[in-house]
This record gives C-alpha cells, sequence and structure tokens, in this order.
C-alpha cells in the first residue's frame, strides 16, 4: 500500500471513529432521539405560595417534588425576591428553606418546575424497619387493636389487609370504632393519616404521600393523598379513598409524611396554589435539557448552547459539507459537469425555501432572462468588471420584477426567488454565455442542464428530514461525512460517464 | 458496466480521476506550472533553450496598452492575439489581413471582418482576465500567425492544424494530429469539435481519427482520408516534443506543435494537464505506455528517449 493512501484510511478510520462514538454516547447515554418525530410531554407545574410577613425573621420550609415515581424533573426555579433559599432533603422528601431577616406585607414565593414522563424513575427507597406499634391511650387503644384484628382475619397480605382497612374506613356506615378514630366526616388525608397509624399496629410499613394529577391546565391543582406501604419487598400505592391499588399515570409525587406542605414562621394567611400546564417539547431539548443538568462537556460545546438564530443558521450551514460530498460524488464517480464546484450546493439552499418544482423554473427564467441581456452587453464591449456588475445589477431587477409580477399573480411561490444567491447566478449567467460564445450552445445548455440536476440531487439529499435532523442533533457525524470525502479524494478509478466516452477502447481486447 | 470498467482497466486507459490523482499530482510539481500556464513564459524559456517557437511581436499588459496593438503589429497584415494564461483555445483571434485601410476593418481566419475597436475590446478583454483560467488579470500577446503547411492544409477546415505529443519523463509516449473542423470554428481542441487522429510514433504515418468520441476515418468537412498520412519532420515533432521536458520539468505533459509552411515545426503551447481523448484516437490505452517508460532510465537526454520511444512504441 502506498503511503498517501495509507495515511488517507488511517485520517478517515480516526475520523469516523471521533464522530461515531461521540454519536454513540449522545445517542444511547444522553438520549438525544435517532428519529425527527415524536414529540415529549412536557408539564410546568409552577406552585404561589402568598402571606403576609411579620412579625420577625421568616423562616419557611417548603416541600418540593423530590422522589416522583414515573416523572423526571427537567429543570426548576425558585424565584423569591430578597429571599434566601437552600433546598435540601428531609424525612419527608425535598424541601427549600426560603430566609430572610425582615420584610413587610404581602410576600409572594415562587416554585417552578418542569417535569416529563420517564419509566425509568421508580420509587428507590430502600425496605423500610417495621414501625414501632403507635402508643395511644384509651379509647383509641381498644379500637384500633379491636379494628386491626377484624381487618387481619379478613386479609391474607399486607396488600389485602390494606385494602380491607381502608373499605372500612371510608364506607359511610362506620362502625364506631372507626368513627371514633376518624371522627364524623373524614377526608381523604385524615383517612390516609389514620391508615398509617393502623398499619403501624400491624407492623406494616406506611406513610402518606401527597401529590397532584397533572392535567392539561390547570389553575388551582388540588393536592391528593395517596397511601403509600411496603409489603416486604416493593413498596405499593392505594387510593385513601377506593382502597384502589396502583398511582394513576398523572399522578406527581410532591412529597410524604404528614407534615404540612408549607410551615412559616414569622407570617400568617399562607395562600398556596398549583397551577399546572401542559406543553410539547422536542426530545432534542429535553435530551438537552437534561445533559445541561448534568453538566455534561459534551453539551457546553454543542450546537444547543448558541443563541436560537445562530442555530437556525447552523441547521443550514450544517448542510452544506453534505452537499459537497453529494458534489464530489457526482462529479468524480459520475462525471457531470457543471458550472462552478459548489454553485449547484448554494442553488440547491435556495431550492429549500422555494420548494423544488418552483425553483427549478424560477432558476431556469433567470438565467434564460439574464442571458438575454448578457448576449446584449457583449455588445456594448463592456470591461469585464463592469460588466459582471451590470448583469449582478439585471439580476436583483429580474428577481424583483418575477417576484412582483408573481405576487400580482397570485403565485406566492415567486416571492421565495429573493433567496436566489444573486452572486452566484449572475456568475452562472457569465460563464454560461462565455461557454457559449467560446464552445458553442450545446455545451452551454448541457452544463447547464448538468448544474441544475446535481442542484436538484444535492436538494434532494440535503431536504431528506432524516439526515437534516441527524446532522443538527449530531453535528458530529460531519467528521464522518469529511472522511467520505476525503476518501473520495483518493478515488482514482473511472468516472462513469468515462465509460461512455472511451467505449470505442472497451470494443475490442487489447 | 463493471465489465466495461474491467474492460478500460485491463486496456491501460487512463481515466480523469487517476490522471488528477495520480499522474499529475505525483508528476507535475505545482511550482512548474506557471512555467506552462504563462504562455510568455513558456515562449521566453523555449527561446533561451533554442526551441523553435512563434515570433512573438509584442505584449499588451494593461488597459492602457489595449490600443497599442496597430503599433505593434505595425504593416503586418496578419497576426494573432490570444491571452498568456488562455486554456483550451479560448480567446484566440486570428487576424488574416486587413480589408479596409481606410475603415480599419480586418478579416479574421474565419471569414468575419472585425474593426480595430473590436479587436481593442478583445484585447481588453483579455487582459481584465475573462479567457484566464486563474480568473485574474492576464495579458495579451501578438505574436507571427503560423502558416499551416501546404501538407495539413488540404486535410484541415480552416484553423490550424496541430500535432499534440503527451510526452511522459521526457519520453514521448502518444501523438496525434488534431485537425479543426467546421464545427470546431477554426480551433484544434477536441472538446471543441476538431477531428483528432492517432499517430504511430515510430514512422509519424496517422491511423484513424477520432470525431467528439467516436472514430471516424475521413474529415467530416473536407471528405479527405485522415488515416495513413506520412507527416513530415516527423524526427523534429518528437525531438521538440522531447526537448521540453528538460525545459520544463513537468512529467505528464502535453506538447502542441504545428507545422509552418516557412519555418517548420514551431511549438505553439505546452500543457500541464492533456486531456484523455489521444488514447481513444490511438485506440491505445497510456498506462500501459508509462509502465514501460518506468522501467526505463531518466538520465538519457531527449535524443535518445526518441530513439528509444520510436523503437518500443512502433505499431
Amino acid at each position: 500500500m502506498q503511503g498517501p493512501a495509507y495515511r488517507m484510511i488511517l485520517i478517515s478510520t480516526l475520523l469516523v471513529v471521533a464522530g461515531g462514538s461521540l454519536f454513540i454516547y449522545k445517542w444511547q447515554v444522553l438520549g438525544f432521539p435517532l428519529r425527527p418525530d415524536a414529540e415529549t410531554r412536557i408539564w410546568t407545574v409552577e406552585v404561589t405560595a402568598r402571606f403576609e410577613a411579620g412579625p420577625g425573621p421568616i423562616k419557611a420550609s417548603f416541600y418540593i417534588p423530590g422522589l416522583t415515581p414515573g416523572f423526571a424533573i427537567l429543570e426548576e426555579n425558585y424565584l423569591s425576591r430578597g429571599f434566601g433559599y437552600t433546598p435540601g432533603y428531609v424525612a419527608g422528601g425535598r424541601q427549600v428553606q426560603w430566609t430572610r431577616r425582615r420584610a413587610r406585607g404581602v410576600q409572594t414565593l415562587y416554585y417552578r418546575v418542569v417535569i416529563y414522563k420517564d419509566s425509568a424513575r421508580i420509587e428507590s427507597d430502600t425496605t423500610p424497619p417495621f414501625p414501632e406499634v403507635p402508643k395511644v391511650s384509651e379509647p383509641f387503644r381498644t379500637a384500633i387493636e379491636q379494628l386491626v384484628e377484624d381487618v387481619a382475619g379478613k386479609s391474607a397480605d399486607p396488600g389485602s389487609f390494606t385494602v380491607e382497612l381502608l373499605k372500612r374506613l371510608s364506607q359511610p356506615d362506620r362502625d364506631q370504632n372507626v368513627e371514633i378514630l376518624v371522627g364524623a366526616a373524614p377526608t381523604a388525608a385524615s383517612i390516609a393519616h389514620t391508615a398509617t397509624e393502623l398499619l403501624a399496629a400491624a407492623r406494616i410499613p406506611a406513610r402518606m404521600i401527597r401529590g397532584i394529577y397533572l392535567q392539561e391546565q390547570q389553575r388551582r391543582a388540588p393536592i391528593v393523598p395517596w397511601l403509600e406501604i411496603h409489603d416486604g419487598t416493593r413498596w405499593r400505592y392505594f387510593d385513601p379513598l377506593t382502597g384502589k391499588e396502583g398511582l394513576p399515570d398523572n399522578f406527581l409525587q410532591w412529597w410524604s409524611g404528614d407534615d404540612r406542605l408549607f410551615a412559616i414562621d414569622g407570617g400568617k394567611d399562607v395562600d398556596i396554589r398549583f397551577s399546572v400546564k401542559s406543553d410539547f417539547m422536542s426530545p432534542v431539548e429535553v435530551a438537552q435539557r437534561r445533559s445541561d443538568e448534568r453538566n455534561s462537556l459534551v453539551e457546553k460545546f454543542s450546537l444547543f448552547s448558541l443563541p436560537i438564530q445562530t442555530q437556525a443558521v447552523y441547521s443550514i450551514i450544517l448542510m452544506i459539507p453534505l452537499g459537497a460530498l453529494t458534489v464530489v460524488l457526482l462529479r468524480n464517480v459520475v462525471g457531470v459537469e457543471t458550472f462552478g464546484t459548489f454553485m449547484p450546493v448554494l442553488i440547491a439552499l435556495a431550492f429549500r425555501q422555494t420548494q423544488l418544482l418552483w425553483g427549478i423554473l424560477w432558476f431556469t427564467l433567470l438565467v434564460s432572462i439574464g442571458l438575454i441581456f448578457r448576449f446584449y452587453l457583449e455588445r456594448l464591449r463592456l470591461l469585464l468588471v463592469p460588466r459582471l456588475g451590470a448583469v449582478l445589477t439585471i439580476v436583483v431587477i429580474l428577481m424583483l420584477v418575477l417576484s412582483i409580477i408573481s405576487h400580482q399573480l397570485g403565485f406566492e411561490s415567486g416571492l421565495s426567488v429573493a433567496l436566489f444567491p444573486m452572486v452566484i447566478l449572475a456568475m452562472t449567467i457569465e460563464r454560461m454565455s462565455v461557454l457559449w460564445e467560446e464552445r458553442g450552445s450545446r455545451e452551454a445548455i448541457q452544463q447547464g442542464l448538468g448544474s441544475l440536476l446535481v442542484a436538484a440531487i444535492c436538494y434532494a439529499v440535503m431536504d431528506m428530514k432524516m439526515v437534516k435532523h441527524l446532522i443538527f442533533v449530531f453535528p458530529e457525524m460531519l467528521l464522518v461525512v469529511l472522511a467520505g470525502t476525503l476518501l473520495m479524494g483518493r478515488y482514482t478509478g473511472y468516472r462513469l460517464v468515462e465509460l461512455y466516452r472511451f467505449r470505442e477502447l472497451c470494443k475490442r481486447p487489447h | 458496466m463493471l465489465a466495461w470498467a474491467k474492460r478500460l482497466r485491463s486496456g491501460g486507459v487512463l481515466g480523469l480521476n487517476e490522471r488528477n490523482g495520480e499522474v499529475i499530482q505525483r508528476f507535475n510539481a505545482r511550482h512548474l506550472y506557471p512555467l506552462v500556464d504563462d504562455k510568455l513564459r513558456t515562449k521566453r524559456l523555449a527561446l533561451a533553450a533554442d526551441i523553435s517557437v512563434p515570433e512573438l511581436y509584442g505584449v499588451m499588459e494593461s488597459q492602457h496598452d489595449i490600443h497599442a496593438w496597430p503599433e505593434i503589429a505595425g504593416q503586418r497584415g496578419d497576426f494573432v492575439i490570444k491571452p498568456a494564461h488562455g486554456t483550451g483555445g479560448d480567446g484566440i483571434l486570428v487576424v488574416t489581413g486587413r480589408t479596409s485601410r481606410r475603415q480599419r476593418l480586418y478579416q479574421l481566419i474565419d471569414g468575419n471582418v472585425i474593426s480595430e475597436a473590436g479587436i481593442s475590446h478583445h484585447v481588453s478583454n483579455i487582459i481584465s482576465g475573462q479567457y484566464s483560467f486563474v480568473g485574474t488579470r492576464d495579458c495579451a500577446m501578438l505574436e507571427y500567425r503560423v502558416e499551416t503547411d501546404p501538407f495539413f492544409a488540404a486535410v484541415s477546415f480552416q484553423g490550424v492544424p496541430d500535432v499534440r505529443v503527451l510526452v511522459y519523463q521526457g519520453y514521448p509516449v502518444m501523438a496525434m494530429v488534431r485537425l479543426a473542423t467546421r464545427r470546431s470554428r477554426g480551433k484544434a481542441n477536441l472538446h471543441q469539435g476538431a477531428v483528432g487522429a492517432g499517430i504511430n510514433l515510430a514512422s509519424g504515418r496517422t491511423l484513424s481519427g477520432v470525431l467528439g468520441n467516436d472514430i471516424v476515418s475521413e474529415h467530416p468537412d473536407t471528405g479527405e482520408p485522415i488515416a495513413g498520412l506520412d507527416i513530415p519532420c516527423w524526427d523534429q515533432f518528437l525531438s521538440l516534443a522531447a526537448r521540453c521536458y528538460e525545459l520544463t520539468g513537468l512529467g505528464y505533459l502535453g506538447v502542441d506543435i504545428v507545422l509552418d509552411r516557412h519555418r517548420g515545426p514551431l511549438i505553439l503551447e505546452l500543457n500541464a494537464r492533456p486531456g484523455l481523448n489521444i488514447q481513444i484516437a490511438n485506440k491505445v490505452g497510456l498506462k500501459k505506455r508509462f509502465a514501460l517508460v518506468d522501467r526505463w532510465t531518466a538520465t538519457r537526454d531527449a535524443d535518445e528517449k526518441v530513439a528509444i520511444v520510436r523503437e518500443a512504441f512502433a505499431l
């Protein structure tokens, strides 16, 4: 193997390995999506805590989502002017402490969290110890003992025990024991609370969890209690009011235990509101934010860290190397002749805006009319640069006229004519007319059509949805494109058109 | 299709990619290109080495000079104006005489008439780089108009037929004669429609011709047979071509030689990227000949190289 060829293969392999491994990392580990379709649903939950400040220093503790089976947190913000905040873990989950030396009047604290469904998230608590039997005085003690004994006799395991217990607690015609424990008008929370005590008496680990139902749009989402028990192997969830097992899909666990959501020192008249808004986000964005949270280096140096307008520009620019590779293939392997090496790529970029058929139509129209003017300019015997300038000016005027006429006629696609690269058009017209004079119309038209064909193929390649998505989300694929281009640079075999060109030499075996 | 490619490969046919990637890039150092791309430099080099070229009357280098040509041309009625950096014979204006001294009209070789201003405009276009393949400013050369030897005049339709000799490492490996046609508009370039005919290197006798990519045996316009002509002064053609290698150092070189009725073979221009149609004209692939040359030593002088080639490539 020769030196340069060997080095070429080495470099290309390195490029493919580098691009490919980064691609696989982003795809598999960071979860960037391979397919452009499918949007991910996200929910934004906003909690507003409003209270009257004073007297004295303010210290507010507020539960925030920590363990959220079925959901993952994308991002969260704390918004509270003048307050210091410290998130941390406590027995009931996560809590944020808002503190302030002094304040006056109505204060508002905001907490905002964006979450998405992540079925990989499950309750990951370790097995809890068996609870102590609660120490209570009479008449509760007898009531509890009787009820537990009664329910235990009708159940086989912690699960069925819980179901039976909840049925007893929530049925309308309660017996006396139940009445003593939960009162005359029990709420879901009080039932759940009582159930945990009764379960503790039966030595079953249990706790109340609270959360909200995620819906399309809610201005005031109610806090809903659920009962969670551990049956020795895993946590199980029960609706305290019905005894039905299993968390609904849209239940977002907020905290657990009997604590209140919001506790405050130095404040009163607390009003807390949960509002929920559902939205859709591209999976790319979700993956990107997620790696943001991870503080991944890949993310820091990614396209998505750029301003959105710059991203939009790059979404086009990143396709150019692919167009270039297409041109390389068409020129060096097929052998199509074009005006200017990469002119078809730029024309193809314009086609993205105009759509293919209209693009070809407008391009042909502009070049043909431009050529007529250019042939006339030839007679004026202008110097080269002024002539090029004149052609450019004519092209611009033609674009304007075509836009106006087509707009008047109701063809809105004519407006996109303005997106054609006019300098490229002017140069194409100039080169085509020179070729026309020098080599005749046949060759000029042939090369013109060749350019158009290559532009159309480039467009088809660069407009593939899948390709666009892959290159934009995984720009490291450009290294693979580069490797391909480099390899094409060492292709010394025949071009397809040469098989025809040298057909006379094919005929006889030599 | 693969079968075709296979047959071409077994025939040793050189393709464009291989020519560019393996031959030109390896044997033609880039810094040597200006020697042949700039026809003015080529001409001066050739003169210094005592190689015959058409006489240079003058050069116009800036837009100031565009009206200088009548003075350079002087009393001469026929001359050629061409860009120093032209390619493919583009931008060459062949003036054969004056039709009317009073109206300052000139006769062109294709039968058209051009005014003095028209020629000046052409000079201006050349200088501003219209025909220059590098796209930058160029200069226009005014030189002796080659008068075709009667031997070629009979078979060519207007224009100046020339002989293209392909020189590999200083060994002329293949040659063809190129005859202008009506379609090529007096130009001797194959891709412009001129007809080409391979030449037996040993004897200087022409083989059948090629028009476009097709093989022909007669000139399409004159109807004269193309094959079987014995080119006069063949020795000189080969030796001129071989010496051009020493002049430029380019390992893959196309040498274009014309046969002037008064002065014999003259080097018209050199080409660092000669085309591949010569293979069709000769019905032979180049690579086999290259392989043979690769086995020979490069340290022979031009005449020895010609001698060994005439022996080896006799058909």
